[in-house]
């Protein structure tokens, strides 16, 4: 294990700990914790500026939303005519109910073919169906091809974030990582070395995989195809030297019509990372000659939660990571805190749709700001949906006292009187401009003490200004 | 009941009432839309260099490829490149320093160009080669991507791809590199 970090038991299928646990583990390195927060701070202000570009970018998220609105309400109709447009394409399509089918649907294609290497670009589908632990035990070696998914693969740990896996990564750490598993030379830890390197070694592995499998940002109903979204390009290069094509995705991830298309990627980039597109936008509509094309689409859950009014705009979700970015106990907690593979704000109203009680701490784990949604591309309510967990958990009697789990969920990031002065410029912001996050009634910690007054700077600032103002 | 029905009738069960679809219009501007593109595209990390004929294309591509395998489809550059006999293994154009393709056209607010299959020879040649150069009429520029959309309409294709600028990647510390698995440079040629 790399020093410095904290993360051995984070994983969700081992044993359970709560949001409020892993992130005050997460925040005992406070240097760690503020870079953490400053870097998805700062792709938080790319986006921004990106949005800012486009005068059409509330207009197009309302329209996002308004598609995807659709697309629920008529998604009985676009699985089938997706399913028969894509079998007219040349594919075969799968369907699973559990992650347990899928991942049987996925070994079985694999076992076919004989076929023990294969690749993998991201897909966070495949991650909520841990699916690489189900190959591997069965003898199949998956390699993650994404930079970001092989570290965090090479290192033992599931990704921190939808889009930028291994976010809570230094450099340092990736060079100490791949002299361990790369042979790259000890002490080696700038960026462009180290990708050269993880090019290397993963070119080795698109050119020896007859079986690549890949996730799908959006299939199209009208024509079958299914687009996918990457920078590195390491969908398409897998895909395209394969033998087999099995692209998994979940049944939400359906739009009306090729046009549409235009909308959602004018804002996915944008709302990601503050690029105005990604690299490569492929979209797959028939495999190449002699190639198979599996298509696997899963339910777990979705179909239930589209029968519930109040939470079943979380299916709009186009995996964007920008409600990682700009929420404030995310950035301070880190991925690995909400023991979910998909983490997060979004990750926080999915998860108690699964399985209430183990995820009953998630929709505890924010400040109900808001922040993410107003961000969100597709206009997802968010931060209601985070509300109306909580009562619902609580009416359930998952929660131990809605203040105590309240409680734990602010304590470990923002209401915790050491942390809150350790955060230091964190916490004065928050005051600043967030109080209500903290003189907000649903905060218990509010009810016991009153929150001083934020300096507009510290006084270390002020000094340092001065001084340099006056001499 | 097998998963596929049992999926289907819960989701039709449980779908909400009617929500219309909305219209797309959305506002453009097609004023110094070459520029813009240049713009976005060396932002991202590409090139853009404008050419008069295949002559002075052909001219700037050998001058930085010397003595290295350059593939193309473009007819017009066939007589002076050669030709590859795309029916083999994909994986033998690994070896490839530089492929050259036609785009359909570019799109001025991302910098992407649109390509489909058969422009592709190989469709794994514009993400195995090393460097990418895309060709395009200048005129070809659309302001954003529901005019290029509305451009593609229902144009059949097997595999279309929207390639904007090199492959990169910032997953070390959020440092951009460039050449993370499909090619390590972009340049995209404007034909007046
Ligand atoms: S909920 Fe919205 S902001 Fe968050 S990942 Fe999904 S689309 Fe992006």
């Amino acid at each position: 294990m790399i020093s410095g970090k904290n993360f051995e038991d984070v994983n969700e299928t081992k044993e359970h700990k709560s949001h409020a646990d892993l992130a005050e583990r997460f925040n005992r390195d406070e240097d760690r914790v503020n870079w953490h927060d400053k870097t998805l701070w700062f792709i938080r202000e790319k986006r921004d500026k990106a949005a800012w570009q486009l005068p059409d970018w509330e207009k197009l998220r309302e329209t996002a939303s308004q598609i995807k609105h659709n697309v629920l309400s008529n998604l009985y109709d676009y699985l089938l005519a997706f399913e028969k447009n894509a079998q007219t394409n040349g594919a075969t399509v799968h369907w699973a109910s559990t992650p347990e089918e899928h991942n049987q649907i996925v070994h079985s294609i694999i076992q076919k073919h004989g076929v023990t290497n294969i690749v993998k670009s991201k897909s966070m589908l495949t991650e909520e169906c841990h699916m690489n632990d189900y190959l591997q035990a069965r003898g199949i070696n998956v390699v993650d091809t994404d930079l970001g998914e092989r570290i965090v693969q090479l290192a033992g740990e599931p990704p921190s974030h939808i889009v930028l896996p291994c976010i809570h990564w230094k450099k340092e750490e990736i060079g100490e990582l791949f002299s361990e598993h790369l042979g790259t030379p000890k002490g080696n830890a700038d960026p462009q070395f180290l990708t050269a390197a993880a090019r290397q070694h993963l070119r080795e592995k698109f050119m020896t995989s007859k079986l690549a499998i890949t996730g799908v940002n959006f299939a199209v109903a009208e024509t079958g195809e299914f687009v996918v979204c990457t920078n590195e390009g390491n969908a398409d290069l897998g895909v395209q030297l394969a033998d087999v094509h099995i692209a998994c995705m979940g049944i939400e991830k359906i739009i009306p019509q090729r046009k549409h298309l235009g909308v959602f990627l004018r804002l996915l980039a944008r709302s990601a990372t503050g690029q105005p597109i990604t690299t490569y936008s492929s979209h797959f509509k028939k495999p190449r000659p002699g190639q198979e094309l599996h298509i696997v689409l899963l339910d777990n859950g979705r179909s239930e939660r589209l029968g519930s009014e109040d939470f079943r705009n979380a299916l709009k979700c186009i995996r964007c990571g920008a409600c990682f970015n700009t929420c404030p106990v995310y950035r301070r907690s880190g991925g690995h805190s909400y023991h979910n593979a998909v983490a997060g704000p979004i990750g926080s109203i999915l998860a108690p749709g699964l399985d209430m009680k183990h995820y009953a701490d998630l929709p505890f784990a924010s400040t109900l700001c808001g922040s993410c949604s107003n961000v969100c591309p597709v206009k997802i309510d968010i931060h209601d949906q985070l509300y109306k967990w909580r009562q619902v958990i609580v009416q359930q009697g998952y929660a131990p006292g809605g203040k105590k789990i309240a409680m734990q969920g602010m304590t470990a990031v923002l209401s915790d009187p050491n942390i809150f002065r350790r955060a230091g410029a964190f916490g004065r912001w928050i005051m600043r401009y967030l109080p209500f996050l903290v003189n907000n009634p649903l905060n218990p910690w509010y009810k016991q003490r009153n929150m001083p007054e934020a300096p507009a700077q510290s006084f270390r600032k002020w000094y340092s200004k001065n001084r340099k103002n006056h001499g | 009941m097998d998963s596929r029905e049992k999926i289907l009738s819960q989701v039709r069960k449980n779908q909400p009432g009617v929500a219309m679809l909305p219209d797309l219009n959305f506002s453009s501007s097609s004023d110094n839309i070459a520029e813009k593109f240049s713009t976005v595209l060396v932002n991202i990390g590409g090139a853009v260099l404008e050419v008069s004929g295949w002559d002075e294309l052909h001219a700037s591509l050998v001058t930085n490829f010397t003595n290295k395998r350059i593939v193309t489809t473009i007819p017009e550059l066939n007589q002076r490149i050669g030709t590859v006999d795309f029916r083999q293994d994909p994986h033998l154009l690994e070896n490839v320093a530089l492929a050259v393709l036609p785009g359909k056209f570019a799109v001025a607010e991302n910098g992407a160009v649109w390509i489909t299959d058969e422009m592709m020879g190989d469709r794994a040649l514009p993400f195995i080669c090393e460097n990418l150069a895309l060709v395009i009429r200048k005129q070809d520029i659309l302001p954003t991507l529901n005019e290029a959309y509305q451009q593609i309409g229902m144009s059949s294709y097997n595999l279309g791809t929207f390639i904007a600028g090199p492959s990169k990647t910032a997953d070390i510390e959020q440092s951009l590199v460039l050449g993370a698995h499909g090619a390590k440079s972009l340049v995209v040629y404007l034909m007046k």
